[in-house]
């Protein structure tokens, strides 16, 4: 099918008894920044080890801008730029190296793809010599991503880019995508942090080799449609066991702060908070929540159990 | 030293050469309190906590740990505290039982002890189906509760949690978190890093670290205020955003 940049359909894989991936099927739109989240374990690695060319699925096809990832893999790999989950770099070459031996795989010179890396790689440019082992982790982060980046592949594959990162970075990491996708280049990215989610143009969520859903952040938000509430106790851990089982609340789970009640309509929050403080807790509070990408995951994810 | 005190240090400091890791760092944990040790990459959070758990000598400054001196009963203290990490916790080749087994002997529990608190273990964690299966082949939610139970089988006065709760489900992830109240709950301290703001939270208190020093330590509603945030997240960024290391 012509305009997608990537089309998985009905993919399936497994190692020995494990299911990695049990019938996968997705679009990822020329320019968009595609969000996979789902948690380790979920198949997002898999998943990209076969877009990019690594490993067949057992079942199903993937084409990359219309070429088929098996039989055109060599097309295929010209147009990627894919930077797996594990450093991928050589340790024992320099920054300046390791540059220009990605370069050189795809008989391209650092400098014709200079100016697409740039803004990620100018922070790099004060220790050119220094070997890639001995970068910091936000610095590796930086590198893979220049080396990802410096044949100008159209779609950018990006493997949890931002696991074990600290907040500051990973925001930081966020806005160097932003400037990428501005360039036209479609990035599909995996991530295991939800709050991540709404930073893209569209997510599949994915759990147990499945796609739970696939949407824009807002219509999969909006599509909970269950009554949502913020709950909180001066004891917060009696006020999750009380809620647990008080009449018309279906869920409870702890959320930053407070918690989240999910209730149906027979659920009064006046009257439970009456009941509560009633009961000896202090402090209680229960008012009307919007739910997230997490509440929805947690959602989808009891409905599979 | 106070008894309710079950962490207590005073200028901790390791240097490793003319790099100074940990700079001068001075809190005290309470006994039954969550305490979340937050910081960027590279702030020295895992160094700091090394000197805690008796793995690292420090350079200057004092502390101990369950009752114990960091710098001269390192011993004790490995024996007297709990440490689990989202790297290693459990032994994958091994079954539940064999891990169980393993761990309640390294820490010196009797065979009786052991038995029991296993069987104690197994039915809060509706395990016992599993007692036998290898831990590669449970789900990731049960190895956590179960690396966390093992962690803590000789009761420890304190565990120490290293991102306990990278890349896990959400769903998991509280589960996990509702393992830490009921800990703290019963009195045991629970140390603990993150790198998800939401789950700093849950915690009694915080503390942040940048470049080796604790920039930030209190309660997450008083560091909100402090900082005029919303949310723990808005804090981090405040707090850790000038941080010069990591880069």
């Amino acid at each position: 099918m012509s305009g997608c940049a990537i089309q998985v359909r009905d993919v399936s894989k497994s190692y020995g008894s494990v299911k990695a991936l049990d019938g996968v099927s997705l679009d990822v739109r020329p320019g968009e920044m595609f969000g996979l989240i789902g948690p380790d374990g979920a198949g997002k690695s898999s998943l990209y080890r076969i877009v990019a060319t690594l490993q067949h699925p057992d079942a199903g096809s993937v084409a990359v801008d219309g070429l088929d990832v098996a039989s055109a893999y060599r097309q295929v790999r010209d147009i990627i730029g894919y930077m797996p989950e594990r450093f991928s770099l050589y340790p024992y070459l320099t920054v300046r190296e390791n540059l220009e031996f990605f370069a050189s795989l795809f008989g391209v010179s650092v400098q014709s793809g200079y100016d697409l890396i740039a803004p990620i790689f100018s922070q790099l440019e004060r220790f050119p010599d220094r070997r890639a082992g001995a970068l910091s982790g936000g610095m590796k982060q930086k590198l893979a991503l220049s080396c990802a980046l410096i044949h100008r592949p159209r779609i950018l594959l990006l493997d949890e880019p931002t696991t074990g990162v600290d907040a500051v970075s990973r925001s930081e990491f966020w806005d160097m995508l932003a400037t990428l996708r501005t360039q036209g280049i479609t990035i599909m990215v995996s991530t295991s942090y939800m709050d991540e989610a709404r930073l893209c143009d569209r997510i599949a969520l994915i759990h147990n080799g499945r796609i739970l859903d696939t949407d824009t952040p807002a219509r999969l938000v909006a599509s909970l449609d269950e009554r949502l509430f913020d709950a909180s106790a001066g004891d917060m851990y009696a006020l999750l066991s009380q809620l647990r089982g008080y009449p018309g609340v279906t869920d409870c789970y702890t959320f930053g702060a407070t918690l989240h009640v999910v209730a149906d309509a027979s659920f009064d929050p006046v009257a439970a908070t009456a009941a509560l403080t009633a009961r000896g807790l202090s402090c209680v509070s229960i008012t009307p929540a919007h739910g997230d990408i997490e509440d929805l995951f947690i959602k989808l994810m009891g409905h599979e159990s | 030293m106070n008894d309710d005190k079950v962490i207590s240090v005073d200028g901790l400091t390791k240097r490793f050469g003319s790099f100074t890791a940990v700079d001068s760092i001075s809190f005290d944990v309470s006994k039954g309190e969550i305490f979340g040790f937050l910081g960027a990459n590279g702030a020295g959070k895992t160094t700091a906590m090394r000197m805690l758990c008796g793995l690292s000598r420090p350079t200057a400054g004092r502390g101990s740990v369950a009752g114990f001196d960091i710098a001269t009963q390192a011993e004790d203290i490995k024996r007297h505290i709990g440490y689990m990490s989202q790297k290693f916790s459990l032994y994958e080749e091994l079954t539940v039982r064999e891990n169980v087994r393993l761990f309640s002997t390294i820490y010196g529990l009797s065979d009786r002890e052991t038995a029991e608190r296993a069987a104690i273990m197994f039915d809060r964690l509706e395990m016992t189906s599993m007692r036998d299966t290898l831990v590669s082949d449970i789900p990731t939610g049960w190895k956590q509760k179960l690396a966390f139970s093992v962690a803590t089988i000789h009761r420890p006065a304190v565990v120490f949690l290293d991102e306990p709760t990278g890349g896990v489900d959400p769903l998991t992830r509280r589960k996990f978190w509702e393992l830490i109240y009921r800990a703290s709950s019963e009195g045991m301290t629970v140390f603990v890093t993150t790198h998800y703001l939401d789950e700093a939270e849950y915690c009694h208190r915080i503390s942040i670290m940048v470049d080796g020093r604790i920039k930030a330590l209190d309660t997450p509603a008083a560091l909100k205020k402090e900082y005029g945030c919303r949310t723990m997240d808005e804090v981090f960024r405040s707090v850790a955003g000038g941080a010069v290391r990591g880069q």
